[in-house]
């Protein structure tokens, strides 16, 4: 089993255009590496100096890794990456 | 129960438990019925509490005019107590919200100015803003940053939640204005060690971003993350299985935002069976399913209703 990095449409150039890749990795900061192994050009769209960008959002399993432990938050076999440029907002 | 008037019965709405989705004894998940208040959802609060706010702040006297940018919920809200109370009511919605929300609106005699739908809420905040300033005699509460909407939950919704479950250990509601989260939050983190408080906020499909510049992402003034221990991006399709299933399981006829909090709350509750921590899990359930029927989110199969969904604010 692997792990499911879904990619939003605005980097699924990186990809070939497909909307969900497999990855593998202990933690999101492997997961994304052996993400760029394959599909280079996608490490740099996320992280910038270590950390997440400012305006890409990830979640694991629908939950936001910056509450988690951001790229060191540990990912297993199963789980679901979600990957979605941020907008932050009210809705009410 | 007897109250001396409608705006009188605001709150003391059911906690109920949830034994069929709960996953065990040790893990249990609770939810706090908000359709049970006068006007059908748990904005009746923060609205109540913001207009009382600016009645003592001598703001608001009869006859005035309020303006609110709302997507439904807080302008019907206000809508009851201004009838009630004698005001004009303003609300500025954008115009992809359902039209039983339109209906129940100009029924209690509020009047409507639609914004863009491509901005969602972030636009009708920016309308509301701008006619504020042209209109300098009308008074906008602005639920998004009006400190009596989170005041609100801290001195009701929370109170009533920890003298019903003591032995509450997490907290799950919608993430819009952030005073449900923001009140409710500050009260428990205050007399309940280690709280859980978990947000879940609507993922909404491309339609509704597209236009927007990802720059402009706009925070309730209201929001302060460090109330949080964590937060949840629920998709469409998600919020609306999850609706279903507590409809179907457990009996409740909720809104769809209500899904996504469900959602949230089952999440949180993995992690407490996976953990082998004992949970008494809160979550919101803002409103019920009446206002959402003409979106078609119970019927037909979850993609047929997620399709029919797609462009459209349930939150």
């Amino acid at each position: 089993m692997a792990i499911e990095v879904r990619i939003p449409t605005i980097l699924r150039t990186f990809t070939d255009g497909a909307k969900a890749v497999d990855a593998k990795g202990a933690t999101l900061e492997e997961l994304i590496g052996d993400l760029d192994s394959r599909h280079p050009g996608l490490k740099d769209r996320l992280v910038d100096k270590g950390a997440l960008r400012r305006f890409v959002n990830v979640y694991l399993n629908d939950e936001d890794v910056r509450f988690l432990g951001g790229l060191e938050t540990p990912v297993a076999d199963g789980d679901t990456v979600t990957v979605l440029p941020a907008v932050a907002g009210g809705s009410r | 129960m007897r109250f001396d008037s409608l705006i009188d019965s605001v709150g003391r709405t059911p906690l109920v438990g949830l034994p069929r989705l709960s996953p065990s004894q040790d893990v249990r998940i609770w939810a706090k019925l908000e359709d049970r208040n006068p006007t059908g959802s748990i904005k009746d609060r923060p609205a109540l509490w913001m207009i009382e706010q600016a009645e003592k702040d001598g703001l608001l006297r009869p006859g005035c005019t309020i303006l609110e940018p709302t997507s439904g919920n807080t302008g019907i809200s206000l809508a009851m107590s201004a009838r009630l109370k004698g005001y004009r009511l303003i609300c500025v919605m954008p115009e992809n919200t359902s039209d039983e929300r339109r209906q129940l609106l100009r029924m209690w005699g509020a009047e409507i100015i639609s914004s863009p739908a491509a901005g969602g809420s972030n636009e009708a905040v920016r309308v509301a803003k701008g006619l504020a300033a042209e209109n300098p005699e009308w008074v906008m509460l602005y639920q998004y940053g009006n400190p009596a909407n989170w005041r609100s939950h801290y001195e009701s919704t929370g109170p009533e939640i920890l003298e019903d479950l003591p032995s509450v250990t997490h907290f799950v509601a919608g993430l819009g204005t952030t005073g449900t989260l923001m009140g409710v939050g500050r009260f428990l983190r205050e007399r309940v060690p280690d709280v859980k408080i978990v947000a879940a906020e609507p993922r909404y499909g491309e339609l509704v971003y597209g236009l927007r510049n990802v720059d402009e992402g706009f925070i309730p003034e209201l929001y302060d993350p460090d109330v949080l221990t964590t937060r949840y991006s629920v998709s469409s399709g998600d919020a609306l299985r999850r609706t279903r299933e507590l409809l179907s399981t457990e009996g409740i006829f909720a809104g769809v935002s209500t899904g996504a909090a469900l959602h949230g709350a089952l999440g949180m509750a993995t992690k407490a069976v996976k953990a082998g921590e004992r949970a008494d899990i809160v979550f919101v359930v803002a409103d019920g399913g009446w206002k959402y029927l003409s979106t078609g989110a119970y019927e037909g199969t979850l993609d047929e209703a997620e399709e029919r969904l797609e462009g459209q604010l349930w939150a």
